[in-house]
């Protein structure tokens, strides 16, 4: 049996999504994403252009372990907003499409929605690095 | 290797009325894509629209069943 006074790993994680008000779990950097799904997640996000915070779970599998065990949710990539998960590769894909993603965000969204999602990273301010910080507390 | 018919057949056995349409988005046999439209996904978020098609699979996801994309709808 687990126990959640014992499990740093997960306090760490839970305290990450807690303290940014946009934070995605994803396999890689977001300037280098490690997987497809990650990178068109990140593509996304940059398009929405509000600064992010992101976490590359590759470094340690318990990261994507204790992650899936918190959020029910069996895939990476993940983005929470103000402390809820919004979803993976798909739903925020989908959500970017039919500009559900700018709402969630307290973005503006542009006069026309787009026809889909970008395919690259649009120029931007450099998401806040928070990477292997959960690593470093384990 | 899990094909896309048997992805396609369990969707559809352990969601009451669900149509799945699979496909293997690499030919690899484990990266694949599904559509999968199901009555009960009317009374469901998005979020837990998708939770319902992962839960057929558990621990295979991510496992034998390296990515799994879904588009889910209420039908």
């Amino acid at each position: 049996m687990s126990e959640t006074t014992d499990n740093p790993i997960r306090e760490a994680i839970a305290e990450a999504i807690r303290d940014h008000e946009v934070i995605l779990f994803m396999k890689g950097t977001p300037e280098r994403p490690a997987c497809g799904f990650s990178a068109r997640t990140v593509a996304a996000l940059d398009a929405v252009g509000k600064p992010f915070a992101a976490v590359d779970i590759l470094p340690d599998p318990r990261i994507r372990q204790e992650l899936s065990g918190l959020s029910n949710w069996p895939t990476i990539p993940q983005l929470f907003v103000k402390g809820e998960l919004v979803g993976g590769c798909d739903i925020v894909s989908e959500m970017y499409e039919t500009g559900e993603l700018f709402q969630v965000m307290g973005v503006e969204p542009p006069a026309e929605a787009p026809d889909h999602a970008p395919k690259a990273a649009e120029p931007g301010a450099p998401p806040l690095q928070i990477q292997n910080d959960l690593v470093d507390r384990s | 290797m899990p094909t896309t018919d048997e992805l396609r057949q369990r969707i559809e056995a352990a969601i009451p009325g669900a149509r799945a349409d699979v496909t293997d988005l690499t030919g690899g046999g484990d990266h694949f894509r599904a559509a999968v439209s199901a009555p009960e996904f009317a009374d469901l978020s998005r979020i837990e629209q998708h939770r319902r098609v992962y839960a057929v699979f558990g621990s295979e996801i991510g496992g034998a069943i390296h990515a799994l994309s879904l588009e889910t709808r209420a039908e």
